[in-house]
């Protein structure tokens, strides 16, 4: 057999690539279980104190369920209103459309920073420093335009003819909306939702900016926590966060592709 | 509501109707009336006017001006889905996420009937397109012509007075077109709804329906049976779009109740008057124009004689069809019982036909190209 060079060459660049890719994740994990109270890769000794630390701290599992709770209700608020508009935006007709889809989409291309300042201003005015409420109007911002796009995408192949043909078969506009348009984007809602979920879960800069010792969420507690000790708590947290996106995203694979076969 | 019991099928009276895009006038002060339980269609070339009545019967658009009734009911102003007609789409818009009894059930659905009732009402729709043993799949595992047939029995399972269909045949193949025509006209008696269906492809209509609706920029030119359109066309346009035909153009004269056209050096009389100075023609059908040697025919006051030279000869089976030229650069087609001893392409000929049969039309500018 003879020696391929170039597509040796070939294979030889993905692995480098794919390896690039995912390394810095894959290091988390060994470090998760380092013996002592540093860093340092590689890590020495052995122990699960850092998984422990992190269930049994109040700091560590609580900043978590705030996360979770912020999480949940910016997907919620994100979905509803992005799919509104999103909706919206495909029904109207001219130019207006694209002025209003640019103006929603903004907040994924300003520089983090500019926002999260802009959001500072108006909450230390407003008292929304810390609270919930000013953690689920930020991040929902944030977490519009992934909604916009995601149902917007699904929508440009919907065929808006089936509301007429709902609509000569007796249904009200509701009615065609919910037994016939909902059910025909909902994969466009249901990823929205997901990516405004992962938006807000993981949303740094802005929640930095607006955070409060009563009120942290997951990635300020790492943050903080990196800043004040290098505190190897920090990778069991990132390696049950990685375990539980690839389990997700593993399960939503192994579902899509057997609702495809349907 | 099931499809037991026969339909009575509506009346629908088209009154005066205008609708405008823009500065773009679709439909110009249209009326006309389908009687209740008649299959009638529209006919005519795409931005008629056709598919726009249609819609607005559905309600999918909004009147610009006049009244439409269904029976006893003005329905210019009720929304779509109030309006109890049903529709089918020349793009079957079945719901991809519902199998096919959900998508013949929702109508019924929608109407609140009892469960009991629906699944029913839902296999006996099914039944009649012949489809009972798909009722689980989904649209995407059915043919095309599957698909129209279960859009079709959507449209009837809740036994709509009034169906209307805008072009379903129109991406199907030949073959299958023919085989749905004659299921739709069974449905059509069996079911005693009246039907409205839009079509460009005039043989369609021909085979369909009790009367025809001619449709032309925005105004309809003329209703009548198949029969009507073919023998008695009212304008060129007509004449043209149904059949095939040859069209004579010339001078025309009147003397006294008679007029005769001048083409190409020959002096033609029609039955009939010229109503005005315009210009007019001569309509002719190929099945009624002669083609014979030269100089064979008789002058007898009742067949008009031109001569002309054969351009082309097609022979189709049980007949043959002559494509003859006139002096003045035009042509007439004519078509023969097959002959043992065709004319050749090239030898000079002579065209008769009874004077009764050319029919005399102001000319309007149509031309034969038949717009799909």
């Amino acid at each position: 057999m003879k020696l391929n060079v170039p597509r040796l060459l070939l294979r030889l660049t993905c692995l480098l690539i794919a390896i690039w890719l995912v390394a810095p994740t894959l290091i988390v994990i060994p470090m998760s279980f380092a013996g002592q109270k540093s860093l340092a890769f590689p890590p020495k000794g052995f122990s699960l104190q850092w998984y422990e630390n992190f269930f049994t701290n109040p700091q560590w599992i609580g900043s978590l369920i705030v996360s979770a709770k912020v999480a949940l209700m910016v997907a919620v608020v994100a979905t509803i209103i992005g799919t509104m508009a999103a909706i919206g935006i495909e029904r109207m007709k001219g130019s207006a459309a694209g002025i209003i889809r640019a103006v929603l989409i903004t907040p994924m291309i300003v520089p983090g920073v500019v926002l999260a300042v802009g959001i500072y201003a108006v909450y230390l005015d407003t008292r929304l420093v810390g609270t919930w409420t000013g953690y689920v109007l930020a991040h929902t911002l944030l977490a519009i335009p992934f909604v916009v796009i995601a149902v917007g995408a699904n929508l440009a192949v919907f065929d808006a003819r089936l509301e007429t043909a709902a609509a000569s078969l007796g249904a009200s506009r509701l009615t065609t909306f919910f037994t016939i348009t909902l059910p025909l984007i909902l994969p466009g809602i249901l990823s929205g939702s997901l990516f405004a979920f992962v938006t807000s879960f993981d949303e740094v800069i802005v929640s930095l900016f607006i955070t409060s010792p009563q009120l942290k969420t997951l990635p300020v507690q790492i943050y903080s926590s990196m800043t004040r000790d290098a505190d190897p708590t920090v990778a069991a947290v990132g390696s049950l966060i990685f375990l539980a996106t690839s389990l997700i995203i593993g399960l939503g694979l192994i579902f899509g592709m057997r609702g495809r076969k349907a | 509501m099931t499809l037991e019991t026969v339909t009575k099928g509506a009346a629908v009276d088209i009154c005066g109707v205008s609708k405008v895009y823009g500065n773009f006038t679709a439909l110009d002060n249209v009326s006309l009336r389908v009687e209740p339980g008649e299959f009638m269609s529209f006919l005519g070339p795409s931005g008629s006017g056709k598919t726009t009545t249609l819609n607005l019967i559905a309600g999918f658009t909004d009147l610009n001006g006049g009244e439409i009734r269904l029976g006893e009911r003005s329905i210019g102003h009720v929304p779509a889905h109030k309006r109890n007609i049903g529709v089918v789409f020349q793009h079957y818009a079945l719901f991809p996420h519902m199998s096919v009894a959900q998508n013949v059930a929702y109508p019924l659905k929608q109407r609140r009937v009892a469960k009991v009732d629906r699944a029913r009402a839902v296999d006996l729709a099914l039944q009649k397109v012949q489809l009972e043993k798909f009722s689980h799949r989904y649209p995407s595992e059915l043919s095309g012509g599957q698909q129209q047939r279960v859009a079709l029995a959507r449209a009837m399972v809740f036994t709509p007075s009034l169906l209307l269909m805008d072009e379903p045949l129109g991406a199907l193949d030949k073959k299958l077109r023919e085989v749905l025509q004659l299921e739709i006209r069974r449905i059509h008696r069996e079911l005693g709804s009246t039907f409205v269906y839009v079509t460009h492809d005039q043989e369609e209509a021909l085979v369909l329906s009790d009367r025809i609706a001619v449709f032309n920029k925005g105004r309809i030119e003329q209703v009548g049976s198949g029969h009507q359109l073919y023998t008695q066309p009212e304008t060129l346009f007509v004449g043209q779009f149904i059949g095939e035909s040859s069209v004579l153009r010339g001078t025309h004269r009147t003397q006294g109740n008679e007029t005769a056209l001048t083409v190409a050096g020959a002096t033609l009389a029609v039955s009939g008057q010229a109503k005005s100075d315009a210009a007019h023609v001569i309509l002719l059908r190929p099945e009624n124009v002669r083609v014979q040697p030269k100089g064979t025919g008789r002058h007898d006051g009742m067949t008009n004689i031109i001569s002309g030279t054969v351009r082309e000869m097609l022979y189709l089976g049980a007949a043959m069809k002559y494509e003859v030229g006139l002096a003045d650069g035009s042509h007439v087609i004519a078509r023969t019982p097959t002959q043992t001893e065709p004319f050749a392409i090239g030898q000079p000929v002579e065209l008769a036909w009874n004077l009764k049969d050319g029919t005399l039309l102001a000319d309007d500018g149509s031309t034969a190209g038949h717009e799909a």
